[in-house]
């Protein structure tokens, strides 16, 4: 039953993202998530949508999959995109009693709803195609001149790295513990919110106080292959910024170019 | 033979950091004036109950326990030594009996190339020693996969990888096979004694398995916290009662002698697995010996 969960579920592939630095990869989504929000009309939003649009494509991914994530938040999605839908000023268009939707309503709710949409795709394809480990190494090297500041940025990596390793093995242990505890005449599936919730706690104490225990035994081990620490550490898996990374750089600020110019010489839909 | 480990007149218990004055002598030592010698590429296998104080002994091998009274020198190097800690841990590699608590990342290969990585070593050099660890356990064609997707025994070997991939003279095994099916147990078996054999790695198995100490050059019977008798398989295993007053279990080859001893069977020697007990049965009969 729990199987099913992954986390940031990756998909290995050859496609040129794939193949692009992880840290390209974080800087180029804060970047797009930058372009979404600086669309200002409907051709800057068209220009960052095929942009992603394209991306999406090259990654080789089947694009149910990334529909599959939008479809988890729609929700999300149409509810901004109907709030905003009353939110517009100017003359109204149609009135129910104190609700008014105007031009600018209509204009907003679209945006919102696509801006939305485009952002769980541009992070989709982040996840997709980037193995976690990666990624937390990635971040590491991102945040490193944070070190200055005094913040732990080796530790905090450390630390994703190692919650990520325990995800499906903690996963395995949840679902061994609630077989143990439904072999008691646990009952977990019936009764109210309360109850189920109830039910719930013989299944977490267990989970804890052996997720210590794999802690302390861990640390054990991690001393015991001469851990100490981030410095003076190597890495087996240098990254470096190649040609395929500089001309998704280059792509990327075209883009930006594309976005600026249509924000500028064309009237703006929304503020 | 090299001297290579040596345990000197060696105490140690639990509560030593804590010092309770009013009644210092009320602990109990977990381990009680050992002395033990190890000599390069030796296979050596620890037994004895659980809480005899076997696991002590690990740690205080690749100094993650200090002995709270007498020396433990690793190639000439006190371990109490705090400055050359990781010259020892990076020298005795200790492998732990849960496969799952050791692994540290998502990747077969990242983790082997954890311990490199802590040593500082150059990136190509990690490549190169990763590589060679894994295909020294058999693993290396599981690189690239997600640990929790193997089974018990390659959780194991992708341990050992780790622990080889620091190039260690001698692996400490702590009941490295505890948790793992009788399949997995053969592979881990087999692993230990092809890099003994091999790379001629010193190897101190930890173990409950009599049919796993069998394989071993040497065998140290510990019990409470002592060593009880030491010897090659063939004499430890011969000393049936000694073993049985201290509860503890000899191989099954060995336990149908004795008890055949017991009936008046005249066998001079003691076998230790299935082959060897067939053998002398089968002399014996043949020369009509025995009953």
């Amino acid at each position: 039953m729990l199987k099913d969960v992954t986390l940031g579920q990756f998909l290995p592939g050859n496609s040129p993202v794939h193949r692009l630095d992880p840290r390209a990869k974080i800087l180029f989504l804060i970047a797009v998530i930058v372009y979404i929000f600086i669309t200002s009309n409907y051709f800057s939003l068209a220009v960052v949508g095929v942009f992603i649009i394209l991306i999406m494509l090259l990654t080789g991914i089947s694009v149910k999959l990334y529909l599959k994530s939008i479809k988890m938040i729609l929700f999300i999605v149409l509810f901004t995109g109907i709030i905003n839908l009353f939110y517009g000023r100017g003359e109204p268009l149609v009135q129910f009693g104190f609700l008014t939707i105007t031009e600018a309503g209509i204009n907003n709710a679209i945006f919102v709803a696509v801006r939305i949409a485009l952002l769980i795709i541009a992070s989709s394809v982040l996840t997709f195609t980037t193995s976690p480990t990666d990624l937390t190494d990635a971040i590491e090297r991102l945040l490193k001149p944070l070190t200055i500041f005094h913040v732990k940025v080796h530790e905090i990596a450390m630390m994703m790295t190692i919650a990520l390793r325990f995800v499906p093995t903690l996963l395995e242990e949840t679902d061994k513990i609630m077989s143990a505890q439904k072999a008691r005449g646990a009952d977990m599936e019936s009764g109210g919110l309360a109850k189920r919730v109830k039910a719930i706690v013989p299944v977490l104490i267990p989970l804890f106080v052996s997720a210590f225990r794999r802690a302390y035994e861990l640390a054990t081990a991690m001393e015991c292959r001469c851990y100490q620490g981030g410095t003076g550490r190597t890495r087996m898996k240098s990254l470096h910024f190649g040609r395929v990374d500089f001309v998704s750089l280059l792509v990327c600020l075209i883009i930006l170019a594309g976005v600026i110019l249509c924000n500028v010489f064309l009237p703006a839909a929304v503020r | 033979m090299e001297e290579f480990i040596k345990v000197e007149n060696v105490y140690f218990n639990y509560m030593s950091d804590e010092g309770d004055e009013q009644e210092p002598l009320s602990y109990n030592n977990v381990l009680n004036n050992i002395s033990l010698n190890i000599v390069k590429g030796e296979f050596i296998a620890l037994l004895g109950h659980n809480g005899c104080g076997k696991s002590t002994m690990a740690k205080l091998l690749n100094a993650m326990l200090l002995p709270t009274d007498g020396k433990v020198i690793v190639n000439g190097i006190d371990t109490s030594d705090e400055q050359h800690r990781y010259d020892i841990r990076k020298t005795v590699g200790l492998v732990l009996q849960n496969p799952d608590n050791q692994l540290v990342a998502s990747i077969v290969e990242e983790d082997v190339a954890f311990g490199p990585e802590n040593l500082g070593i150059d990136p190509k050099e990690i490549r190169r020693r990763v590589d060679e660890a894994l295909k020294a356990v058999d693993m290396y064609e599981y690189r690239c996969h997600a640990p929790y997707k193997l089974s018990g025994g390659q959780k194991q070997r992708v341990a050992i990888a780790g622990m080889i991939a620091m190039e260690p003279q001698c692996l400490v095994l702590d009941e490295p096979t505890a948790m793992l099916d009788p399949k997995g147990r053969d592979e881990v078996m087999n692993t230990i004694k092809r890099l003994n054999k091999e790379k001629g790695i010193t190897i101190v198995l930890i173990t409950h398995y009599m049919d796993e100490a069998v394989q071993a050059n040497r065998v140290v019977v510990m019990d409470s916290g002592q060593i009880l008798t030491q010897g090659s398989p063939h004499e430890v295993f011969s000393n049936v009662e000694l073993l049985k007053r201290h509860r503890l279990d000899v191989p099954q080859a060995t336990e149908l002698m004795y008890r055949l001893r017991g009936r008046g069977f005249a066998s001079e020697r003691m076998p230790l697995d299935a082959d060897e007990c067939v053998e002398m049965l089968d002399s014996m009969l043949k020369q009509g010996k025995g009953i």
